[in-house]
């Protein structure tokens, strides 16, 4: 039994729960969150670094062999999204040090923070299609609590509209892992791909892929499923929607990745060209949406839908170098997003308004910090040497040597209009404050953040900028990685061996 | 038996779908209990019916018999309904508390967050 595996569940487990019995004590209680957080993290860089060096790791839990038991799997992709979202996880943690105020912590912020990372590293390593829903309903109920926090009208509202999809969305999949039990007669995934490559009733097994594609799609934020996300992401606390932004939806497209790749591979045609065309509309409605908003938060939880359908692409072309493409695309969007929801906190701390008409001024206000705020703008849009660039080259040079040529040009064109939407943000930063107006503005506007929000605000996003601008310089060496995570994908042998065979 | 809890999981299933598209809060939330009662039944019934025919192994005898009840769907389904109550419970308390802000069932009355705020001063 491999510690290394468990590990990543249990540390947000325990500081969760230290957290809730020091609820009194908001000083202890932040320090522990970004503690807890760093723990998970390096952690999370051991457990990569075994993975890279000797191949898919497997746990037993409680030492049932394989196919009866819950197994925990770490493989390249699952062990990297492991990594990227403890990240987050220590980022938004330090962010909200001095942006979540007194009141709110003791409503148990941060141990609801903690049981979110929980339900999502679970999701990530979990080897058994049951267990992924048990883990995803942790992050459900996380996140409900997490949404509401605060309690206002427009947080209830959007709460009530992602809490009934989401449920909804729960029972879909539920009836898809029963459906699936009925046929294959497993619940451990690798046991399940074993299953589904022998005699099953072929129009029955695409029929439940395509009830996981719809479970999916809604977590994920896909056409025509996403309307939860734009009515509730800009409520929240902004450490809260920028978590959100960061994980959530990516957790969908994990699941997608995962059983796409792994268990529904036999009707390629059908399946695979569906996704290809709910990716297509994704973008394009995501993007349509972004430009028709006025405030920032609404805006960039538009373009969350655009780039998933980006991600989709990947999956739906379903070619080494697409499906490369595609967690590259997941793993700089996870810090993108994050970051363009913080750095809307510094935007709202000093502007007192999320309305792009009451944001200009940032260079006069943060002189040098405000590249910052650029950076990931610009990444989203895709400008060169950032990652965002790398991430669409490769889908579309993908979709060009598999000559799917429309979904190529509907990548293009909603690429032109994303740097349009995110240029007409980067212009309202530059442009001198307007006046501020008496309806929409929510709290006074200042010059200066003070030292504490300096570095706990300004920090987290200078350092995620830092890091993509990084990651766009080193795109070489991840890309190698989200390569070799593809390769992994698409030889489901290795990662059948590597549950199935432990156990004996 | 099947066919007959065949038949029970559809009309639960057309009842849930018929109360989540009403347009009131609390029947969105019944719909929502139903269906996943709805989906325990279902996983229940596709683990295939043997009524007295418990699964344990006799004494003596290393490998159960033959014919035995599946325990796997019944475990399902004691996890799905602890986390379906639990999760229940935490949408009637935030319809209560919509009701209390908003003053309406209605969750048309519910559209802040997805209409445009107003148009720009300028």
């Amino acid at each position: 039994m491999d510690v290394l595996l468990i590990l990543p569940l249990v540390i947000p487990l325990t500081t969760a729960a230290v957290s809730l019995l020091l609820r009194q004590q908001r000083h202890l209680q932040q320090f522990l969150g970004v503690a807890g957080m760093a723990a998970l993290s390096g952690v999370a860089i051991v457990l990569l670094t075994v993975v890279w060096r000797d191949g898919i790791q497997t746990t037993n839990l409680g030492d049932w062999p394989a196919p009866f038991g819950i197994v925990l799997v770490a493989d390249l992709l699952s062990s990297t999204m492991v990594l990227v979202a403890a990240l987050m996880g220590l980022a938004v943690a330090v962010f909200s040090l001095a942006s979540v105020e007194g009141e709110r912590n003791a409503f148990g912020y941060y141990p609801l923070v903690h049981v979110l990372l929980m339900g999502v590293c679970g999701s990530f390593l979990t080897g058994d299609i049951f267990n992924l829903y048990v883990w995803f309903e942790v992050m459900l109920i996380a996140s409900f609590a997490l949404l509401s926090l605060g309690g206002e009208r427009g947080q209830i509202e959007g709460t009530i509209k992602y809490t009934a999809l989401n449920l909804f969305s729960s029972t879909v999949f539920l009836v898809a892992i029963g459906a699936l039990y009925a046929v294959a007669g497993s619940l451990n995934m690798a046991d399940i791909a074993l299953a589904l490559q022998g005699d099953v009733n072929e129009g029955l097994v695409t029929t439940i892929a395509v009830l996981f594609l719809i479970a999916f799609g809604i977590k994920a934020g896909a056409f025509p499923l996403y309307f939860w996300l734009p009515a509730s992401y800009h409520t929240p606390l902004v450490a809260v929607s920028a978590l959100f932004a960061g994980l959530l939806t990516k957790v969908g497209v994990y699941a997608l990745i995962r059983v796409f790749t792994l268990l529904f591979v036999r009707d390629v045609g059908y399946t695979h060209n569906l996704i290809l065309v709910v990716a297509g509309l994704t973008m394009v409605s995501g993007v349509l949406g972004a430009i028709a908003q006025v405030e920032y938060r609404r805006i960039v939880s538009f373009q969350i839908i655009s780039t998933i359908g980006y991600m989709l692409m990947g999956l739906g072309l379903f070619t080494p170098l697409a499906l490369a493409g595609a967690i590259f695309y997941v793993l700089q969007d996870i810090v993108v997003k994050t970051n363009l929801f913080l750095l809307g906190g510094v935007t709202q701390a000093l502007n007192g308004t999320d309305r792009l008409s009451g944001l200009g001024g940032m260079y006069r206000k943060l002189g040098i910090g405000a590249a910052c705020l650029v950076i990931p703008a610009f990444s989203l849009a895709g400008i060169p040497p950032l990652p965002g660039f790398f991430a669409k080259l490769a889908l579309v040079q993908a979709g060009l040597r598999e000559h799917e040529y429309l979904i190529v040009g509907v990548a293009l064109a909603v690429g032109t209009l994303t740097l349009y939407s995110m240029a007409q943000v980067v212009a309202a930063w530059w442009k001198p404050t307007a006046a501020p107006s008496s309806d929409g503005s929510r709290g006074p506007a200042r010059d200066t953040l003070s030292r504490q929000e300096k570095w706990s605000i300004l920090g987290p996003v200078a350092v995620l900028s830092v890091s993509i601008v990084s990651m766009g310089l080193a795109a070489g060496p991840l890309f190698a990685l989200a390569e070799r995570a593809a390769d992994q994908l698409l030889d489901p042998g290795q990662y059948i061996a590597a549950v199935l065979e432990t156990s004996s | 038996m099947e066919t007959l809890l065949a038949f029970v999981v559809g009309g639960l299933f057309s009842v849930a779908v018929y109360l989540m598209l009403r347009r009131s809060l609390a029947q969105i939330i019944l719909g929502l209990g139903l269906l996943t009662n709805a989906v325990n039944l279902m996983i229940f019934t596709v683990g295939g019916l043997t009524p007295g025919d418990p699964p344990l192994i006799a004494e003596g005898s290393d490998t159960p018999p033959p014919v035995y009840a599946n325990p796997v769907p019944q475990a399902l389904i004691l996890t799905a309904i602890v986390i379906g109550f639990g999760v229940l419970a935490l949408a009637l308390v935030l319809a209560y508390r919509a009701y209390y802000m908003v003053r309406s069932d209605d969750p048309d009355a519910m559209r802040s967050t997805d209409q445009l705020g107003p148009p720009d001063p300028n």
